[in-house]
C-alpha cells in the first residue's frame, strides 16, 4: 500500500529554537521526504537603513544584525569600508579585533552546545555549558563593557583600548573554560545516550556540502577543509592554527568540530595576548568611501560576505550581508530529506541557525 | 496563595537581533537563575502569566504577538525587553518595523538596554510580579480585566484594526479564564 | 575595486554562469544594487579561497533568467532579489512567488 503523504508544519514558534523559522515537512509516515523552508518572520529591512544612517553609524547597525555574532558583523562591514577607503588599522587594533572575534566564536559555540543539549533533552548539560559561557561573557564585558553587543568597533580602529592587565587576566579564565568544556565534552562525544541521538543522524556527503554552498562547521564536519580565517584578515596571518575537520558528516561530526574549535579559539587568544604590540588603536579617517568591495570572513557559523557599494557620499548606496545560515538552508533542506520526524529539531539545531542574521 | 509565587513565563522573539533573546535565556541559567522566583519558562501561552516580548513588532508577526497575548489567561503582565521592544530602537526607521511592543498590545513594564542585561531583566520581572499581584487582587473584587488586543487597538487608534467581535466584555472574560 | 570582476550583458548571463560552473566554482551570493534608475546584479562565486564576480546591469522591468538550473542552491538569493527589488526572474526551481520576505512595503529597495 502506498504511504499517504502529509505535511507537518515545523515552527515558527518551536520550543527548540528561541527564534522563529518555519519549515514545511512533507512526510510519509514517520519519514520526511521533502522539506520546504520559509523565512521572513524577523525581517526588519536593516540593509535599507543605509539611506538614513551615514557610513560611520552603519557600523552600529551592522553589529545589531545579530546578537550572537555581533562582533563579526561589525568587523565585516568595517573591513569592507576600510578596504574601500584604503585605511590600514594599527597592528594593536587588529590583534584586539582578532581576540574579540575569537571570544565571540567561543561564546557562540558554547551557546550552541547548550542548545544542542536542550534539543536532545539533556537539560542539566544545557545548564552546565551555559555556566561556562558566562565566563566568556565576563571576559567580553571586562574588555568592552557589553555582554552580547559591544559597539567597540569603529572605522579606522577601535573606540577604546583594552589594557594589558585585562588581557593578562584572560589567561587563567581561558584555562578554567577549557577545563569545564573538557568535562562537558565527555558527555557530548562519548555518552551512549547522546551518541544514539547524534551518530549517523543527518548525513551530508562532501560533494553535496560543496555543491550546495555550505559554510562553516557544517561544511567542515563533512570533511572539507575550508576556513575563511585562512584568508589572513585581521591578525589571523600572524597566529598559528589548523583547520578542524571531521569525516563523519553527521551530527556527531558537527558537534566534534565545534568543540575542537572552542579549544582552538582559546589557543588563538593566548597567541594574541602574547604577541600584541603596544601602540595606538585608531587611525583617523578622511572623506567618504567611494567604490565597491566584498569581504569574506569566518563567522562562528561559517563564511559571511559583506558587500559595500559606495559612491563618495555620506550615505553609502548598498550594504549587503550574506550570512552563513542563509547559505546553509539549502543543505539543511537536503539533510532533512529521509530523516525521522523526531530528529528534525536536532538537525535544525546542528546548522546552528541564526534567523535574525538570515533575515536581517 | 499569591500568583506571584509561581508565575510562568512565555518568551516571544518579535523581530529582535537575538541579543535580548539570548539574555532572556541566560537569565534562566545558573548564574542569574530567574527560577529562584518560582518562574518556569513555558512554551504555551495558555499556561503563561508573564509575557516577555523582545524586538520591535513588524508587519509579519504583529498578529502572532496579538494572538499570544489574547490566549494568555488573566491576570497577565507584559514585559517589553530591550530598547527595540520599548520603542523600536535602532530599527525604528526600518520599513518593516511598526514600533515597540506597545503598538499592538498593552505593556506593563519597559526594560531598556541594548542588549537588555539579565540583571535588568530580573529587576523588570520582579516589578512585573508586583503588578501581577495587584491585578489578581483587583480581579477578585471584580474591578479589573485586561484589555484584549482589539480593545487596545481601538483605544490607541480610535478605530479597531479588525472588527471587534460582538461578544460582551464579560463573556469574553469567562471564556479566557476557562482557557 | 572588486577583484576578478567581469561585467557582461544580461543576455550572455547563462553562458557565463555555465563557464563559471565548469571552472569548478560554486555560488556564494547574488546581490542587487539600485544605482540611479537601473539595477546592478552581482553574482559572486567561490572556489576554495578564490572569489570571482559577474555583474550585469539591467533596466527596471527586464526579466532575467534564473540560474537555478546551473546552481540549484541559488533559489533563496533569487527569491530575495525578487522580493526586495522587484526584479523579475524567470524559471526559479523553488519560486516563493513573493512570499520569502513578507514586507510591509512592496519591493522596498526598488
Amino acid at each position: 500500500m502506498a504511504s499517504k503523504r502529509s505535511v507537518i508544519p515545523f515552527g515558527p514558534q518551536h520550543p527548540v529554537l528561541p527564534e522563529p523559522i518555519h519549515i514545511d515537512l512533507i512526510t510519509e509516515d514517520e519519514k520526511v521526504v521533502e522539506a520546504v523552508p520559509s523565512i521572513g518572520f524577523v525581517h526588519r529591512g536593516l540593509e535599507h537603513l543605509v539611506t538614513k544612517k551615514d557610513f560611520g553609524e552603519m557600523v552600529y547597525v551592522a553589529e545589531r544584525i545579530c546578537g550572537i555574532c555581533s562582533f563579526g558583523h561589525g568587523y565585516g562591514y568595517v573591513n569592507a569600508v576600510e578596504h574601500i577607503m584604503g585605511i590600514e588599522p594599527t597592528q594593536r587594533a587588529k590583534y584586539i579585533r582578532t581576540l574579540l572575534f575569537e571570544l565571540s566564536r567561543m561564546h557562540s559555540h558554547i551557546l550552541w552546545l547548550g542548545l544542542m543539549a536542550d534539543a536532545f533533552g539533556f537539560e542539566s548539560l544545557f545548564m552546565e555549558t551555559w555556566k561556562h559561557r558566562e565566563r566568556v561573557l565576563d571576559m567580553l564585558e571586562w574588555a568592552t563593557g557589553g555582554r552580547v553587543i559591544f559597539s567597540i568597533m569603529r572605522l579606522g580602529g577601535l573606540r577604546k583600548d583594552v589594557p594589558d592587565e585585562i588581557l593578562k587576566s584572560f589567561l587563567p579564565e581561558l584555562d578554567k573554560i577549557e577545563e569545564g568544556i573538557r568535562a562537558c565534552e565527555k558527555a557530548f562525544l562519548s555518552d551512549p545516550a547522546v551518541l544514539s541521538r547524534l551518530k549517523g543522524v543527518g548525513y551530508l556527503s562532501k560533494e553535496d556540502a560543496i555543491s550546495l554552498g555550505c559554510e562553516g562547521p557544517f561544511l567542515r564536519a563533512s570533511g572539507v577543509a575550508r576556513d575563511n580565517r585562512m584568508r589572513g584578515y585581521a591578525a589571523y596571518k600572524d597566529v598559528d592554527f589548523d583547520i578542524i575537520t571531521s569525516d563523519d558528516g553527521d551530527s556527531y561530526g558537527r558537534c566534534y568540530v565545534r568543540i575542537q574549535e572552542i579549544y582552538q579559539s582559546a589557543s588563538i587568544i593566548r597567541q594574541c595576548i602574547e604577541k600584541i604590540p603596544d601602540e595606538g588603536i585608531y587611525v583617523p579617517i578622511k572623506g567618504f568611501p567611494n567604490g565597491e568591495y566584498m569581504t569574506v570572513i569566518e563567522q562562528p557559523r561559517g563564511g559571511a560576505c559583506y558587500y559595500v557599494h559606495a559612491s563618495g557620499k555620506k550615505f553609502i548606496e548598498r550594504m549587503r550581508v550574506r550570512t552563513p545560515t542563509f547559505a546553509n538552508i539549502p543543505a539543511l533542506a537536503k539533510t532533512l530529506q529521509g530523516c525521522d520526524v523526531a530528529d528534525v529539531p536536532i538537525l535544525v539545531v546542528t546548522i546552528d541557525p541564526c534567523i535574525s542574521c538570515t533575515e536581517r | 496563595m499569591k500568583i506571584s509565587k509561581s508565575p510562568w513565563l512565555l518568551h516571544y522573539d518579535g523581530s529582535s537581533c537575538n541579543g535580548c533573546d539570548i539574555e532572556v535565556l541566560a537569565a534562566t541559567t545558573p548564574r542569574f537563575d530567574v527560577e529562584r522566583f518560582g518562574i518556569i519558562n513555558t512554551g504555551n501561552p495558555r499556561h503563561a502569566d508573564i509575557f516577555l516580548c523582545t524586538g520591535g513588532v513588524n508587519s509579519q508577526n504583529q498578529d502572532v504577538v496579538r494572538q499570544i497575548y489574547d490566549q494568555m489567561p488573566d491576570p497577565k503582565v507584559v514585559l517589553a525587553c530591550g530598547i527595540c521592544a520599548c520603542d523600536g530602537g535602532i530599527f525604528k526607521d526600518c520599513y518593516n518595523i511598526l514600533g515597540g511592543t506597545d503598538t499592538v498590545i498593552p505593556v506593563d513594564v519597559y526594560v531598556p538596554g541594548c542588549a537588555v542585561r539579565p540583571e535588568a531583566l530580573i529587576d523588570g520581572v520582579v516589578k512585573a510580579l508586583k503588578i501581577l499581584d495587584e491585578k489578581a487582587e483587583k480581579m477578585k473584587k471584580g474591578e479589573y480585566r485586561s484589555l484584549t488586543s482589539d480593545e487596545y487597538a481601538e483605544k490607541l487608534y480610535g478605530d479597531p484594526q479588525e472588527a471587534v467581535p460582538e461578544a460582551s466584555a464579560s463573556g469574553d472574560k469567562e471564556e479566557k479564564n476557562a482557557g | 575595486m572588486l577583484d576578478n570582476l567581469e561585467e557582461i550583458e544580461y543576455n550572455g548571463l547563462l553562458n557565463k554562469i555555465k563557464e563559471v560552473r565548469v571552472d569548478g566554482y560554486v555560488i556564494m551570493q547574488i546581490c542587487a544594487t539600485k544605482i540611479d534608475e537601473s539595477y546592478e546584479v552581482l553574482y559572486s562565486f567561490g572556489k576554495d579561497y578564490d572569489v570571482r564576480h559577474v555583474k550585469i546591469t539591467i533596466e527596471p522591468g527586464t526579466h532575467i533568467p534564473s540560474i537555478t538550473d546551473i546552481f540549484p542552491a541559488a533559489y533563496l538569493y533569487e527569491n530575495e532579489m525578487h522580493d526586495l527589488f522587484g526584479i523579475e526572474i524567470d524559471g526559479i526551481n523553488h519560486d516563493y512567488k513573493g512570499g520569502l520576505y513578507r514586507t510591509a512595503v512592496e519591493t522596498p529597495f526598488a
